[in-house]
């Protein structure tokens, strides 16, 4: 009997697959559906600061719009007793999903700033949450913002937070870092222990016949594992965190590819979305399965056995990589 | 005991009393009275509990007679019932109040006194709705204040329970119900003392119950009817001792002392006014200053009308009274006094024992919330002294033609000047009188200061004014008119200045704040010559603050209101300024709390980075600027414009004398063309390289300000130096060019014309062929175009098919400027509507919306063309509009009868030929028609000189020859509601009538409420828990006669359709209905997607688009014909654009998604419905032409 056991942000996990946030993770009864189906743990979706913000400014505009302007009606919208705007709704319903279920469920934030990120983070401990991921979502379209000043700022967050709260922090990134082991290494610096490689973003697409930017999602696929993977491996041993893998992981391959990458654990959305909660027993048996055929006895044995550190040929996940693609043709 | 102190308006204070002693709450909006019943749908649906600790049953009707229907049925079985209503929704619910007074059934309504439509309709108050139901047999009782509103509430629903007599508590509309007073709150221990369980269990043992039943609403004859109609004298005859137990029982809990007829002034008066009231609180102050200085006068404060009481009347009347002036704020045309008037005539004839008796005379006062002040009751009080003294006169008014009214001196003064005054001019919307009730509330809960708050809106929907008129002072404030001194003005926008006086209301020495984006060293020369004039010659210390750029650096975008309210704080001192900021943050916290913390945020924020934005002004010695006062209307404008309307525009209409005014309340049409309103900031500007003249944008133009039209090359001879054009690409109009012009000052700014454009610029696909520009700039250059523009000849109809977007704009609107909002999504069609048949229809318009932005006084949008046609407009009512359009249908086709038969007669004089063409026309195109008109003219010539009286009345009724159309207009409220019952009769008849629905799903005009067009999980007024019951079919309903031209549209999903429905509509000769989806400002969104969501809509299905052209029917097809395609977004996806879906999700999102998912299911199953009927065979051998028979 193989261990699938894993150590991630201090954290014991049953077993390196964990649901990653999306619509899934955001409802109790998907929740349970998948602490059920055998996820070891569970990150809510981000609060989005920016979204919480928007919500309490359109309501109030909306209130607002037409008001007091004519003596026959003053206000357009009747007055309710209560709003769940802000972060009330998110966090009692975390602490419901935290409360319903024994596995660790990790709060995940999405912030634009420090105040709001603590305050959140802060709160998100209280409701609960075994560990907190800090989502750094930020597309830098300012030309005089150089990469220097937007690393420091991401820092000094991460560095704000830890300071306010003492449960694990996480930093979820994108992979678009000039310098990433190095800021990699100033993130653990200020107090995450673990990193989450990568963010995927909503990608703007053109609708060609109206001429029009619209929003588009598309879902994972193996393919997109290539990038997190050799990340991964690089950093592996480099920097001292935890790692999380997301983003491509459709299979058991996939996650295996992922802990000998160097993954504690691996965050999957895309795959149940498609193919449903099943699909965590599936995985996990053809873990397992493989595990046992190659005679490896644990997941800790395999975690980084195939890192940058730990294979051979180091430049196998650097430029040589890529020529040796190239003539492969 | 110490009771709170709240500051709220009268709604508020009565709703509170009201909503504690009822188990049942029937409702139905209408000013000023609405406000009642939204606070009592808000504590239901907040679950607060009655005096028993149950939770009343609030429930919407379709009318105020539907309201006293049930309250009728609620209070035959026993509950405790009330309602509240105003004007015609009182008058609607007298039928029931003979009922439930001849049943001796204790309830209270509560209503908010207001004037009746007669020669126009006024949402203002008076009593003539009040006095309208005197013969019904419920005790009238009236409050004079917030706090008697609040106290006379409780001693009403004491007093009618120990009666049995049902009460009519009545208040003064806006004066009482919408002004914000401090007042002593009655706390539950006070309601329970007031109220004796054993009278609400007797008045449930009278209850209809089958355990014991009994009848009730006998039919009876000659033999016995009468002598039970007087059985309940004995009632009315104890009712005014009970009312006087009542509030001496309140007296002796409470501390405030009520009579039925309260005497106030001298102990020896000899001129004594009899009033009741707000009136009666100015007239009490009047003469208790006037006593003081020695004048022997006094007034009767009426508060029970009805039971008319002799004896507690006679013995409030001083002894020494040797004359009494009845005041009554409403008109009995042809009575022999008002109601008030005569009931004291009969009163001291009757029961008088002075001798001699004190002489009476009667007069009118404040209709329609006219004001009525101190010095009108002082002129009252001085006419007393004259030797013949007018009787039946009117006091506020000048009246020439009949010379009834009384002078008086305007400068007469009694406000205490420990009582500090204000005055505020905001923008609508810009948060300036929410701001001043929260001044208000801070000063009245926070100091030992009394504190009163009214607020007066200008009679447009968007870009209006607000003036806000506050008090406070160490005494109660019994002040119930306007300010006209005030030691603080503020003018919250800078371009105010351009047009109104602003500063009339400052007294010698007063403050003054102004909004300007020109700094301390510049304001002074950008304001006009006259102003600068008001500041030198009052002294007036003179403050500024940018506030837009404080709004803007804290996030606050144009609203101001926080800013503006810490400088007057600050400047006013009426608290230390740091309490002062804290009580601001404080009153910020409680507004804008529950709408979450960035909210409360940003206007800490701008709060904090006000004081070191705010400077004085040092004020020059002499007026120095080039700039004038601008005219209200331009100097070519007709002499009823400039003299009547342009006095009204400028603020002026209360010195209009009655000869000013039309008798019968005709005004003439096409006036907003002269009210240049200039209210936005930004414009659309029009870039000819991209346009490809498809004409959508002037198509859902709300406002008609944004045109086109083709014309001969040759006019370009004479056009402004910046005007734009390009080659009109048409195959009717070949070598022509083209324009596309915008009036700025007309703009709203809403930019719904930017939205629709389709012509994107290939390289940059941000630019369009429109684009909004800032307008200051371009203004001049722009009008000077817009004039240019407007001189060019209009296309010639017959030309052209009308079947066509593009072509149908080329079409001159005659509606035009109306005073909607930015943005409305009902102004489109109508501006279609008169772009396709205006020269020849006639309109029946329902109130609501399109009733005030169609006919509010002063100027309206229905316009007419260069021959003088034009839509000829009317409104009847509210809930009578189907019956009021058949009407005028009937009287077209009874007087085209007559002179068809005329024709017939006279046929040897007119000729033969000319009498043929003329009755076989054919009128189905513009052609047609205009081929007509031209026979017409000819005929008319020919009667002309004929001394004939049949020759006469032909010519009479000529032009009836020539096809009209009628048009039968309104919202969703009267035809989904009240309407409703005579929408379907006039649909059943068959006769030729067009209704057009503006449908925005709910009663907009009055903020908001509830229709049953109400989608199924959308939050209204009314229905603050979400509307539970899915929308009405109303298409599907009238498609089931058979016979009735329907069809559902939505301009921004589909304008060839919405174009399809209109022509359709008017061809098929029968009834039709057109429903048509008007986004509006109640869904809760920036209107400038209203196009985008009508898509939505569609494409969600929770709108399809059909038409059903019975027409077809005989051609063997199936006339319904589903213009949309099936659902293919989900509902939710529309729906959650809007907040009035989003709010539901926030408060109690367990309920928003079990309704979604049920509006989600309604969806599909209208539309399996709607496609197999689209599917079904038809013979087209059974259908003959309806006969309206």
């Amino acid at each position: 009997m193989v261990d699938l056991t894993t150590n991630y942000l201090g954290l014991k996990f049953a077993n390196p697959l964990c649901a990653s946030s999306s619509p899934l993770t955001n409802k109790l009864e998907t929740a349970l559906k998948l602490e059920e189906a055998g996820v070891a743990a569970l990150v809510m979706p981000s609060l989005f600061e920016e979204q919480v913000i928007h919500e309490a400014l359109r309501l109030d505009r909306d209130y607002m719009r037409g008001s007091e302007s004519y003596a026959e009606a003053l206000t357009y919208l009747p007055e309710l007793g209560q709003y769940s705007i802000g972060p009330d709704k998110y966090l009692e319903n975390l602490a419901k999903i935290k409360k319903n279920l024994s596995i660790p469920v990790l709060g995940s934030l999405n912030g634009v700033s420090t105040g709001g990120w603590v305050d959140y983070a802060r709160r998100i401990e209280e409701a609960g949450a075994d560990a907190l991921e800090l989502n750094l979502y930020e597309v830098s379209t300012d030309p005089e913002m150089t990469c220097q000043e937007l690393e420091d700022r991401h820092v000094a967050l991460v560095e704000a937070v830890r300071a306010r709260v003492s449960i694990p922090l996480a930093v979820k990134l994108s992979p678009f870092y000039t310098a990433l082991p190095n800021f990699a290494c100033r993130l653990t610096e200020a107090g995450a222990n673990g990193l989450v490689l990568f963010n995927r973003f909503y990608q703007p697409d053109i609708d060609l016949e109206m001429l029009e930017v619209v929003p588009h999602l598309v879902l994972s696929n193996s393919h997109e594992l290539r990038l997190p993977l050799r990340w991964i491996a690089i950093l592996r041993g480099r920097v001292a965190a935890d790692f999380g893998l997301t983003g491509g992981v459709h299979s058991a391959e996939d996650l295996l590819k992922a802990v000998m990458a160097g993954a504690s654990v691996t965050l999957v959305a895309s795959e149940l979305l498609m193919h449903g909660f099943g699909r965590v027993s599936e995985i996990l048996n053809d873990v397992q399965e493989w595990m046992e055929t190659h005679e490896y006895t644990s997941i800790q044995q395999m975690k980084g056995s195939m890192s940058q550190q730990a294979v051979g040929d180091p430049s196998a996940f650097e430029r040589a990589n890529y020529m040796r693609v190239l003539s492969s043709y | 005991m110490m009771r709170a102190k709240i500051t709220i308006d009268g709604n508020e204070a009565t709703a509170k009393i009201a909503y504690k002693l009822s188990e049942v709450i029937a409702i139905y909006p209408i000013t000023p009275s609405s406000g009642m019943g939204e606070f009592a749908d808000e504590w239901a649906a907040n679950k607060q509990p009655n005096l028993w600790g149950t939770v009343p049953l609030v429930i919407e009707m379709q009318s105020e007679g539907g309201a006293a229907g049930a309250v009728h049925g609620a209070l035959q079985s026993g509950a405790l019932t009330t309602t509240f209503t105003a004007s015609q929704g009182l008058l609607l619910m007298i039928p029931n109040m003979y009922k439930i007074a001849g049943e001796l059934t204790p309830t209270v309504f509560h209503v908010t006194a207001r004037s009746l439509a007669a020669q126009g309709l006024s949402i203002f108050g008076d009593h003539s709705d009040v006095v309208s139901t005197r013969g019904t047999g419920f005790a009238l009782l009236a409050s004079n204040s917030v706090q008697e509103a609040h106290d006379m509430a409780l001693i009403a629903h004491a007093a009618t329970l120990a009666s049995r007599v049902p009460f009519l508590h009545f208040f003064d509309g806006f004066r009482t119900s919408h002004e914000v007073n401090k007042i002593e709150q009655l706390d539950l221990e006070d309601i329970r003392a007031m109220v004796d369980d054993p009278l609400v269990q007797a008045h449930r043992a009278r209850g209809l119950t089958p355990d014991n039943p009994v009848l009730r609403g006998t039919a009876q004859n000659p033999d016995v009817y009468f002598q039970a109609r007087e059985t309940v004298n004995p009632y009315y005859l104890a009712c005014p001792d009970i009312v006087q137990q009542s509030m001496d029982r309140f007296a002796a809990l409470i501390g405030r002392a009520y009579h039925l007829f309260d005497y106030s002034g001298a102990p020896d008066a000899e001129r004594v006014i009899v009033i009741m009231g707000s009136g009666a609180d100015t007239a009490e102050e009047t003469a208790n200053y006037l006593a003081a200085q020695g004048e022997k006068v006094g007034v009767i404060k009426v508060h029970l009308f009805r039971p008319f009481s002799v004896k507690h009347f006679l013995k409030a009347v001083p002894p020494t009274v040797k004359m009494l002036a009845v005041l009554d704020r409403c008109k009995e045309p042809g009575s022999a006094g008002e109601p008030l008037y005569q009931d004291i005539v009969t009163a001291i004839s009757e029961g008088s024992a002075t001798d001699p008796k004190p002489r009476m005379i009667g007069g009118r006062y404040g209709l329609s919330s006219k004001e009525f002040t101190p010095a009108m009751v002082k002129g009252v009080f001085d006419e007393m002294l004259q030797a013949a003294p007018k009787n039946h006169f009117a006091v506020g008014i000048n009246d020439d033609v009949t010379q009834n009214s009384i002078d008086y001196d305007p400068e007469f003064d009694i406000e205490l000047p420990e009582t500090v005054r204000c005055v505020f001019w905001g923008l609508g919307a810009d948060g300036t009188v929410g701001a001043n009730k929260n001044s208000i509330k801070i000063i009245g809960e926070e100091t030992d200061n009394f504190a009163q708050g009214y607020f007066v809106y200008d009679s447009k929907k968007s870009g209006t004014v607000t003036v806000s008129h506050l008090r406070f002072g160490p005494k109660p404030i019994k002040a119930p008119y306007l300010i006209n001194k005030a030691g603080f003005v503020a003018c919250h926008q800078f371009s105010f200045l351009e047009r109104l006086d602003v500063l009339k209301y400052a007294s010698p020495g007063a403050v003054f704040l102004l909004n300007s984006i020109y700094g301390p060293d510049e304001v002074w020369d950008q304001l006009p010559r006259e102003t600068q004039q008001s500041i030198i010659d009052k002294k007036l210390r003179f403050f500024v603050i940018d506030a837009y750029e404080v709004a803007n650096k804290t996030g606050m975008g144009g609203r101001i209101n926080t800013i503006m309210q810490t400088c007057f704080f600050a400047i006013s001192n009426v608290l230390p300024r740091d309490q002062a900021i804290a009580e601001i943050k404080h009153a910020i916290e409680k507004t804008y709390g529950k709408r979450g913390e960035v909210v409360v945020q940003r206007n800490f924020e701008a709060v904090d980075h006000t004081l070191a934005n705010l400077t004085e002004v040092k004020v020059p010695e002499k007026a120095s600027s080039s700039l004038t006062r601008r005219q209200p209307v331009p100097a070519e404008a007709p002499e009823f414009v400039k003299n009547v309307l342009g006095r009204m525009i400028a603020g002026e209409g209360d010195s209009l004398p009655v000869s000013a005014m039309p008798v019968d309340g005709t005004f003439p049409t096409g006036t907003t063309q002269w009210e240049k309103r200039n209210i936005t900031l930004e414009i659309p500007v029009w870039e000819p390289d991209l346009c490809i003249q498809c004409g959508k944008c002037c198509f859902v133009c709300p406002h008609a300000v944004i045109r086109e039209k083709v014309y001969a090359p040759a006019h370009l001879a004479g056009a402004p130096e910046s005007w734009l054009n390009m080659d009109a690409r048409w195959k009717e109009f070949p070598d022509m060019k083209y324009t596309l012009a915008v009036s700025p000052d007309d703009c709203t700014g809403c930019s719904l014309c930017v939205e629709v454009c389709p012509a994107k610029d290939k390289s940059q696909v941000g630019r369009k062929a429109i684009n909004m520009a800032p307008q200051p700039p371009i203004r001049e250059q722009q009008n000077t175009n817009w004039d240019y523009f407007l001189s060019l000849p209009e296309v010639d109809r017959t030309q052209m098919s009308l079947k066509s977007v593009k072509n149908s704009q080329l079409l001159q609107p005659l509606f035009e400027f109306s005073g909607a909002c930015a943005g409305c999504g009902e102004t489109p069609y109508l501006k279609l509507l008169s772009q396709l048949l205006g020269d020849r229809i006639v309109i029946a318009n329902a109130t609501g919306c399109s009733s005030i932005y169609g006919g509010n006084l002063p100027t309206t949008p229905w316009a007419k063309n260069a021959e003088g046609r034009g839509p000829a407009w009317s409104n009847s009512l509210f809930e009578d509009n189907a019956e009021f359009g058949l009407g005028m249908r009937l009287s077209l086709d009874k007087h085209g009868e007559y002179a068809r038969d005329l024709l017939g007669r006279l046929s040897n004089v007119i000729g033969e030929s000319l009498v043929d063409e003329l009755l076989q026309a054919d009128q189905t195109s513009e052609a047609g028609i205009a081929s007509q008109r031209e026979r017409v003219a000819l005929l008319k010539q020919r009667l002309g000189g004929l001394d004939d009286p049949q020759a006469r009345d032909l010519l009479s009724l000529a032009d009836v020859l020539v096809r009209k159309s009628v048009w039968i207009i309104g919202g969703d409220g009267w035809a989904y509601d009240i309407g409703y019952g005579g929408l379907d009769h006039v649909l059943a008849s068959g006769r030729n009538v067009n209704v057009l629905v503006l449908d925005t799903e709910v009663y907009s005009n009055t903020g908001g409420q509830a229709s049953k067009s109400t989608p199924r999980a959308a939050v209204a007024k009314f229905a603050a828990q979400g509307k539970g019951m899915p929308k009405k079919d109303l298409g599907m309903i009238a498609m089931a006669y058979g016979y009735v031209y329907v069809a559902r549209i939505a301009m921004g999903a589909s304008d060839q359709q919405t174009l399809n429905a209109f022509t359709e509509a008017d061809a098929y000769d029968g009834p039709s209905l057109i429903i048509a989806y008007s986004h509006c400002i109640a869904h809760g969104y920036d209107l400038k997607k209203g196009l985008d969501q009508q898509k939505l809509a569609v494409a969600s299905g929770i709108w399809p688009l059909y038409r059903f052209n019975p027409a077809s029917i005989a051609q063997g097809q199936n006339p319904l014909t589903i213009d949309s395609k099936e659902p293919s977004v989900p509902v939710s996806q529309y729906a959650y654009n809007e907040t009035r879906y989003r709010m539901l999700l926030q408060s109690d999102e367990q309920r928003a998604e079990a309704l979604m998912k049920l509006a989600q299911k309604d969806v599909r199953g209208r539309w399996d419905l709607y496609r197999q009927m689209a599917a079904m065979h038809y013979e087209g051998d059974n259908n003959e032409k309806p006969s309206s028979d």
